[in-house]
């Protein structure tokens, strides 16, 4: 019965799953290193803006060079909520 | 001009030596002078597939320790005259080579032969180092697996470092029928992750194991695998063979043998 209710096809989550593990394999970017940038750009950005760093999201990826290998080259994805902006404002 | 021709895949159990075995006596059936070499040294199993375990004498270690002549561990296959197996050594361990000595005995094989296909070992240690050395292309085997394909890719990563210029890649043991209820990667989905051309794709085929059984390789056979493995050598040779359509519609069965009936007439 479980098998009627599974929405998602093992086909898509194995492709999916890969994608994301293989960006990690290439890259090579420990865990670690990737906590003490995401801690350095809340800093930066603090500066200028309120943003919501429980919610922030920094990911690396990857760009899909046009189904060539050599030329896909990694992306740094950084996705951050801002709570208030202006108040802070350059001066 | 001889093509020096790597088979790997990084990943153990995927397909590397039932595919240089079909690729070799595909290539000689086609007309071409080719020598496989077992680079597995210590877990040699080309021979067994190719059925001629029993004429063993030398092996590549002999050969690189100056213990024989190189065409003294040439065992010639009398299914096609073109066809020469170089095996591998069972009681030594892969330390036993380098790649600086792969590359010179692979130099001296070039002049003979046409095509040189190198059988990898598992793993990306000194075996994976030496069958690599002296490679000009590079065919990476892999399954529609996760674990296989994360392995390939390792192994891509590895052939790109060593600027292995050709690398091409066969998708083994699909299964149409599960690509079709949508429980396993298609051809297409692992080729859209590797980013490489494909060699080809050959269908899970239980003919594989019977022939493996028998040490007969079955390409050129009206077997489906068979079929696959021919179109797969007929590209090796620069032929425009279409690729076989394993995951579009029902009936993928009955189309693939109609496929087959039209290339039928190509070679072999």
């Amino acid at each position: 019965m479980r098998i009627l209710f599974r929405h998602k096809k093992t086909r898509t989550i194995a492709k999916g799953r890969l994608k994301i593990l293989l960006i990690s394999d290439r890259v090579n970017c420990s865990p670690q290193m990737m906590e003490l940038l995401k801690n350095d750009i809340s800093k930066v950005i603090s500066k200028y803006m309120k943003i919501d760093e429980q919610q922030m999201e920094v990911q690396i990826g990857q760009t899909d060079g046009n189904g060539r290998r050599s030329e896909r080259k990694p992306v740094l994805y950084i996705n951050m909520p801002i709570l208030e902006i202006g108040k802070h404002g350059i001066s | 001009m001889s093509e020096v021709i790597v088979i790997t895949s990084g990943k153990g159990g995927v397909g590397k030596t039932t595919t240089s075995a079909n690729i070799g006596t595909g290539l000689a059936a086609l007309g071409k002078k080719v020598v496989l070499i077992d680079t597995d040294i210590g877990l040699r199993n080309l021979d067994v597939v190719m059925g001629l375990e029993n004429r063993i004498v030398y092996n590549l270690v002999d050969v690189i320790e100056g213990t024989c002549r190189i065409k003294q561990a040439l065992i010639k296959d009398k299914r096609y005259p073109g066809l020469f197996l170089m095996p591998s050594a069972q009681t030594r361990d892969k330390t036993a080579v380098t790649p600086g000595q792969m590359i010179k005995m692979i130099s001296f094989l070039r002049d003979q032969f046409d095509f040189i296909i190198l059988d990898c070992p598992a793993g990306i240690e000194q075996g994976f180092q030496n069958a690599i050395a002296a490679a000009d292309h590079a065919v990476i085997v892999t399954t529609p697996e996760v674990s296989a394909i994360r392995d390939a890719d390792r192994v891509i990563g590895l052939l790109e470092a060593h600027e292995i210029a050709k690398m091409e890649c066969i998708v083994n043991r699909v299964r149409p029928e599960m690509v079709r209820r949508g429980n396993m990667m298609s051809v297409d989905d692992v080729i859209d992750i590797l980013a490489l051309p494909l060699l080809g794709a050959v269908p899970d085929d239980e003919n594989v194991v019977i022939a493996t059984n028998q040490g007969e390789p079955l390409v050129g056979t009206a077997t489906m695998a068979g079929r696959a493995y021919r179109n797969i050598c007929a590209r090796l040779v620069g032929e425009d063979v279409p690729l076989l359509n394993f995951d579009s519609g029902r009936h993928v069965l009955s189309k693939l043998s109609g496929v087959f009936r039209k290339s039928q007439g190509a070679k072999l």
